[in-house]
């Protein structure tokens, strides 16, 4: 017998929005668990207090600390790279081998897996180089990581920059340069915004990269050549080596959320950039 | 323009092509550094006795990642069986049945959950899915399946995602034309649309493929981690990425030389599937 189209349809129908309500559960049931068995230990104690007998008891601020210093650090080495190289496949050159063989080479870069990184890391950075393990190891390895995504994103938001505005500057007298620091980049911030939050985030839940680089050390770290745990990389020890399952929840929570808000924060800013163009 | 200002312009320039030109610097003396670390073993040792020996002994010799090979594999197809279906229906859902309303509120909620760090769905890996495993198929329950559960969880975001463009860049007037000849909603999904996105939707498998054969901690977490081919779905593994992850903080002379020879294993597979997506993607284009 042939099932009529229109029952077919009605079926398909039914099992799309429920795989797609599955997918969907699975995401939102993962930050509920998270949620729900971390925040009983998340305390302001926590939060503040230094880690005592290998994570067992105590808090996690040198954790906090490490994660921040290698999230700015590393942006503030991959922002201005990665805005320079995006200006310059936007406005200062045309389609030519050149910009295809740059743009090969980022596509590349994005593809390298983190564990790959975490090797080249260990040992340029910390055997060749003679850095270490270091808060410096970790913030080259990771902004050569996040280079990629600060570059696209800067790329698709200066190209989303009407072209009567360059016009109208290099008309008035402007050259290249004027035309690009005072009418091109303030129009793409919020859109160069948004790479470098995402960039951020990736920095903040990256733990094969930093591991090898930035090594496990618990202490707060006061220089760029200390060791540092980052909070990604504290919870996996935490959890691998079954040290403590309330302060793996809770140090999952802090994670999680400062990422979700991290990335909340960067397509907010995307959406009304998008608003403005449209 | 005066002189000052085109010598100006043109150091700006120059200072530019060099920034662009560091990309290219790093993808190189990323290449260099673990080829010239990783690549020796290979003439001492043979190709050989690394790619197909299936022994992993590197403190006494033996350097065989065969078995490792095969298991990054499996579980990579076992990601893409987990997730692939589930992230094309979702995708699917989003750009044809979903109403405006529900695609707000979805596609960045989806977008947000990529950002979830990969630790965490290893741990709730080893919370949830490991206990089940052994509960009712058997085993330690770490194993393909597990690992293979969370990785293909893990790729829904990323398949969905990039499904979901590529979905979307189907011209409107394929659906009309469709919806014209009397076609119901589906027969133009199943006959149109995902013909039509099939490169777009290639390419996302092979993407998640990408994510899936390079995730290193969740894996570890997971995987068990013993040394041998597994032979059935509720066996241990270990893939080349926790290969080189556990061992790379203790491992000195040859041993550590020979993890870097499982990352020049790991960079050819990863690129010959990064090339395989961008050749699927230009296709879409050239179309």
């Amino acid at each position: 017998m042939r099932v009529p189209p229109r029952v077919t349809d009605k079926a398909m129908r039914v099992a799309f929005s429920a795989q797609a309500l599955f997918t969907v559960g699975i995401l939102i049931a993962i930050v509920l668990v998270i949620f729900v068995k971390g925040f009983p230990y998340v305390t302001t104690e926590f939060i503040f207090s230094y880690p005592e007998d290998m994570g067992r008891l105590g808090g996690i601020f040198p954790s906090i600390v490490g994660t921040l210093f290698l999230g700015l650090l590393s942006i503030a080495f991959a922002t201005p790279l990665g805005i320079g190289t995006a200006i310059y496949l936007t406005e200062y050159t045309r389609e030519s081998t050149l910009t295809r063989v740059i743009r090969f080479g980022v596509e590349s870069l994005a593809g390298i897996p983190s564990i790959i990184y975490g090797l080249f890391g260990f040992i340029f950075f910390v055997i060749k180089l003679r850095m270490g393990w270091s808060l410096l190891s970790g913030t080259l390895t990771i902004a050569i990581m996040v280079l990629p995504t600060i570059i696209r994103t800067s790329e698709e938001a200066i190209k989303a920059v009407p072209k009567n505005l360059r016009t109208v500057s290099f008309s008035l007298g402007a050259t290249k340069w004027e035309t690009v620091t005072r009418v091109i980049l303030p129009s793409a911030a919020p859109g160069i915004l948004t790479g470098i939050m995402l960039s951020i985030g990736r920095a903040v839940s990256e733990t094969a990269a930093v591991i090898f680089t930035m090594g496990s050390s618990l202490r707060l770290p006061t220089s760029i050549m200390d060791s540092g745990r980052t909070m990604a990389v504290h919870f996996y020890i935490l959890a691998r080596e079954g040290i403590s399952m309330q302060k793996a929840y809770a140090t999952a929570l802090v994670l999680v959320f400062s990422i979700l808000i991290i990335n909340i924060l960067a397509y907010w800013i995307m959406h009304r950039m998008i608003a403005r163009y449209s | 323009m005066n002189r000052k200002a085109i010598g100006k312009e043109n150091l700006i320039r120059l200072v530019l092509i060099l920034f662009a030109l560091s990309s290219l610097l790093f993808l190189f003396i990323i290449f260099i550094f673990i080829l010239t670390e990783g690549l020796p073993l290979f003439y001492k040792v043979g190709m050989r006795n690394i790619v197909l020996g299936m022994k992993w002994a590197p403190t006494k010799g033996s350097f065989g990642i065969f078995p490792m090979i095969i298991s990054s594999f499996m579980v990579t197809f076992g990601a893409l069986i987990v997730g692939a279906p589930l992230a094309l229906a979702c995708a699917v859902y989003l750009s044809e049945y979903a109403g405006k309303k529900t695609k707000i509120v979805l596609k960045p909620s989806l977008e947000l959950l990529a950002g979830i760090p990969s630790v965490v769905y290893g741990f709730l890996g080893v919370v949830y899915i490991v206990p089940l495993i052994r509960e009712y198929l058997g085993g330690s329950g770490f194993s393909i399946l597990s690992t293979s559960i969370v990785l293909g969880v893990m790729i829904l975001p990323t398949i969905t995602s990039i499904s979901f463009d590529s979905l979307m860049s189907v011209p409107a007037p394929f659906r009309e034309g469709s919806f014209a000849m009397g076609a119901t909603k589906w027969q133009t999904v199943y006959r149109i649309v995902i013909p039509a996105a099939r490169s777009g939707i290639l390419a996302s498998f092979i993407l998640g493929m990408g994510r899936a054969v390079g995730e290193t901690m969740a894996v570890i977490m997971v995987a068990g981690n013993a040394l041998k081919i597994p032979a059935s779905l509720t066996d241990p593994l270990r893939t080349l990425t926790s290969n080189i992850a556990l061992e790379l903080a203790y491992a000195t002379g040859d041993h550590r030389r020979s993890l870097f020879s499982t990352g020049v294993v790991l960079l050819v597979i990863i690129m010959s599937l990064n090339l395989l997506a961008n050749f699927w993607v230009k296709r879409r284009v050239a179309k």
